[in-house]
């Protein structure tokens, strides 16, 4: 048996009273592909930013390849072989992608030698691993999964044996992400250790060979991907059965509630919105598709009257809704009856530093109930708090919190019971699962679920393919401001789909 | 307008611009870097004061040069601090700096010397003299009596004080420090994106005091060139805001050296021409004096305005850099 590329004894890691991670030991055999999940603030980025010299641990070893090999800082990480991908790439925007390969590990003080050896590593790198760049491409010229190319060519350049990926298929269309994981296959083939941090099961199925689970700062299980289901390592990660699928019933449509017609959006001189056209009836879902930043942040916010359009028009209930800015804000929005999740919570939905009861009257503070007269009555609304706290499972239950002391699935939940507890006729919601726990997951979508019964009609847009197809009941693909087609769920697949994220017309393919 | 004239106001332009194009450059290390620094007025401002000062007590103005830099380099270690290691708001600490050196340079000149605030007139052999090239001539009556190439060579070229020279100098060498070195791509990455250089396992917080010492050193040159060349001694204020038009120039030059370079120098010309001609008759219209002064300022305004188009900065310019995971 060879030595393992990677074995973690014991590692432990406190941030205060918090303990990040607690005794965790993990090994990972040369040359395979090895998941971690876990929800969020399990300790899966705090134990790879130990292995990456970012943090130092309180207690534990790390061996490299049979060797006791201690990691003060990222240097001693790059020297024991050890690179890693961020989620956010650490790229130089402004500069080649030959600058950004060698920043860090130039061979001398004159950039010119260095610049011609990475070009020609560069060129051998990508033949070989299938890893194709323009070596002279500025990164900002760069699709994403271009981008991310070159982070990995990065680490193969400082000579890493073994990649950490962290979220690496967030940003990507599904396409992408396949290429990035056949390339992940061919690095793996020439020897190469992979540690791959996910929260999408279907990933970690399709392509690790075996998959720890990290809970609550623990690594709870580590098995074969072969021996293990999503369901299983669902409920690995929750400590309770989780269920994936959603379940609903189908949709009985009703009157057309919402109607967007040729909705454009200029916004810093680019055209955002190219004419958007759609209904939603009552009692359904229209999900709308799309890779992030293709005008679905514009349309929600045009209809929640953050920002003015620049043409088209929008009918509520068959009544003129204003989009040009000069009475549309969110206050009047609320007054017609539509709700709105945002998709940056933490900019849009919360105010960070304000108590979640504070957070909960926002958008609703003419409302009689929270007023006496003059004055506002926060008695009352604390009171109305804690009552939807409660309701809508938010820990901890207490309204005097500031919202940025709850955790990310629980900061939705404020927001989604401030949105869904008057049951609007419309609900706009944005990415409501990003950066939420499975837990939580759950629980928001049968909340949304549980709306579209009572008749009311909902958009969700969300860049979770899988999210998407669970919820809709039909489905908007947006690319470049417009929508390239409507499917329904029954009667499309991923593929389908990630061709018109990607802009692919049926006709064209 | 004879030639000689034209000659006479690009020699003047050359000079002018000398402290602008020292200054520029000093806040072209410190923002290539990311940190912003709105201190150049201050920091030469206090190099001019020290340089005066050390120049006129021992005669020798290389001691002055020397304390004008050290002087300059120290402030650029405090606003270092202040907003690397404290990781403190940029503006404020630049215009804190400003304020401490105007105010500084004012009351020890008075404790030192008694002249009201200035140092006193320096001699000619402790400031920095003109260098006379070889074969040039130096009387204006022999220089009227050459050609054309020979009046550019004695009356532009040769003549300026060595810190001239070296401040052109420091134009090419900027550009290949920071487009040909390993220094220069770590410092450029730095002021764009701080967290590719850590991550790469290089120091932020090194490459950035770097910067600002080579800042401090460039605004040191600029204030020494003021009070020990360009003109005799120290006065009150006599940077004159001249660290702000450096930073105008910069945006002009969108933060590239040879572009700092013609954008000084086209500031350094409209000085020039203020100070050359006080009055312009145009037609009936005579253009007034204070106009001509104001020249110089009323072009930073415009460039300010942004008309000269769109200028990008360092992209992670006065943002203090907090490792994250």
């Amino acid at each position: 048996m060879t030595a393992h590329a990677i074995e973690l004894k014991g590692i432990s890691k406190a941030f205060g009273p918090v303990q990040a991670n607690r005794n965790i030991s993990m090994s990972v055999a040369k040359g395979t592909i090895h998941g971690i999940v876990g929800e969020n603030g399990a300790g899966k980025s705090t134990l790879m930013s130990i292995l990456y010299g970012f943090y130092k641990a309180d207690r534990g070893e790390i061996w490299i390849d049979g060797k006791l090999t201690p990691i003060p800082d990222s240097q001693a990480a790059i020297r024991a072989g050890i690179g890693m991908v961020h989620q956010h790439f650490k790229l130089v925007e402004n500069f080649t992608v030959v600058e950004n390969v060698i920043l860090g590990a130039e061979d001398g003080a004159l950039l010119r030698p260095s610049i011609a050896k990475a070009r020609r590593l560069l060129t051998e790198l990508s033949e070989e691993y299938g890893l194709k760049v323009d070596p002279d491409a500025m990164i900002e010229d760069l699709s994403v999964g271009h981008q991310q190319r070159v982070e990995i060519l990065k680490q193969l350049y400082r000579h890493a044996d073994i990649l950490i990926l962290d979220e690496p298929t967030g940003v990507l269309t599904p396409a992408e992400a396949d290429q990035l994981f056949r390339i992940l296959e061919r690095l793996k083939e020439e020897g190469k250790t992979i540690i791959l941090i996910t929260h999408k099961l279907r990933e970690i199925m399709e392509i690790t060979d075996t998959v720890s689970v990290m809970r609550r700062g623990e690594m709870t299980n580590t098995v074969k991907t072969a021996d293990t289901s999503p369901a299983e390592l669902a409920e690995m990660m929750v400590g309770r059965k989780v269920l994936l699928e959603v379940d609903k019933a189908p949709a009985t449509p009703g009157d057309v509630v919402l109607k967007v017609d040729k909705l454009r959006v200029v916004r810093g001189g680019v055209e955002r919105l190219k004419g958007v056209s759609l209904e939603i009836r009552r009692g359904e879902i229209l999900g709308i598709a799309g890779v992030a930043g293709n005008g679905q942040t514009e349309l929600l916010q045009v209809l929640g009257g953050m920002i003015p359009a620049q043409g088209g028009t929008v009918t509520l209930h068959n009544e003129p809704l204003d989009v040009t800015g000069k009475h549309s804000n969110g206050q009047t929005r609320r007054a017609r009856g539509i709700g709105h999740v945002p998709e940056d919570r933490q900019t849009e939905g919360l105010i960070m530093a304000y108590e979640a009861w504070e957070n909960v009257a926002f958008g609703y503070h003419q409302d009689p109930k929270y007023n006496t007269g003059l004055l506002m009555n926060n008695a009352a609304i604390k009171d109305d708090c804690a009552d939807k706290m409660a309701r809508y499972d938010v820990r901890p239950p207490n309204p005097r919190l500031p919202a940025r002391n709850f955790s990310g699935g629980n900061q939705q939940k404020i927001v989604v019971a401030r949105e869904m507890d008057r049951a609007p006729d419309l609900l706009l919601v944005g990415q409501p699962t990003r950066g939420v726990d499975i837990g939580a997951i759950e629980f928001i979508h049968k909340q949304i679920i549980a709306l579209r019964d009572q008749g009311k009609a909902i958009l969700l847009v969300s860049v979770e393919l899988d999210e998407i197809m669970g919820l809709s009941d039909r489905i908007a693909v947006m690319f470049d401001g417009r929508i390239m087609g409507e499917r329904l769920p029954s009667e499309t697949n991923e593929n389908e789909l990630g061709l018109l994220m990607a802009g692919v017309t049926q006709g064209a393919a | 307008m004879d030639f000689l004239t034209i000659v006479q106001i690009l020699d003047s332009t050359v000079r002018l611009a000398t402290p602008l194009l020292l200054a520029c450059l000093a806040g072209l290390w410190s923002e290539r870097a990311g940190i912003f620094d709105i201190g150049l007025e201050g920091k030469m401002l206090a190099a001019a004061f020290f340089s005066a000062a050390i120049a006129f007590t021992t005669g020798s103005v290389w001691l002055g040069l020397f304390a004008g830099i050290v002087a300059s380099v120290f402030l650029s270690g405090l606003h270092g601090v202040a907003s690397i290691t404290f990781r403190g708001n940029q503006l404020i600490s630049g215009v804190a700096i400003n304020f401490l050196a105007a105010g500084l340079t004012v009351v020890i000149a008075q404790t030192w010397f008694q002249q009201g605030g200035r140092t006193p007139q320096l001699a000619t052999e402790s400031r920095f003299g003109n260098i006379v090239l070889p074969g040039a001539e130096t009387r204006i009556r022999d220089i009227a009596q050459q050609g054309p190439l020979g009046q550019v060579y004695s009356e532009l070229i040769s003549g300026h004080s060595i810190l001239v020279y070296v401040a052109l100098l420091m134009v090419p060498l900027t550009w290949f420090l920071l487009y040909r070195t390993r220094f220069g791509l770590r410092l450029r990455a730095v002021g764009e994106n701080p967290a590719a250089v850590d991550t790469a396992g290089v120091s932020v917080v090194g490459l950035r005091y770097a910067a600002v010492v080579i800042c401090g050193v460039l605004c040191g040159l600029a204030g020494a060139y003021l009070a020990t060349a360009l003109n005799a001694g120290f006065v009150k204020d006599m940077s004159a805001g001249r660290g702000f038009i450096a930073l105008a120039a910069l945006i002009f030059a969108k933060w590239r050296p040879w572009y700092a370079l013609s954008a000084c120098l086209l500031f350094g010309l409209f000085d020039a021409i203020g100070n050359r001609y006080q009055n312009i008759q145009l037609g009936e219209f005579i253009v007034p004096v204070q106009f001509m002064q104001a020249l110089p300022y009323i072009l930073v305004v415009i460039v300010l305005a942004g008309l000269v188009g769109k200028a990008i900065p360092p992209r992670a310019g006065g943002e203090p850099y907090v490792k994250e995971r």
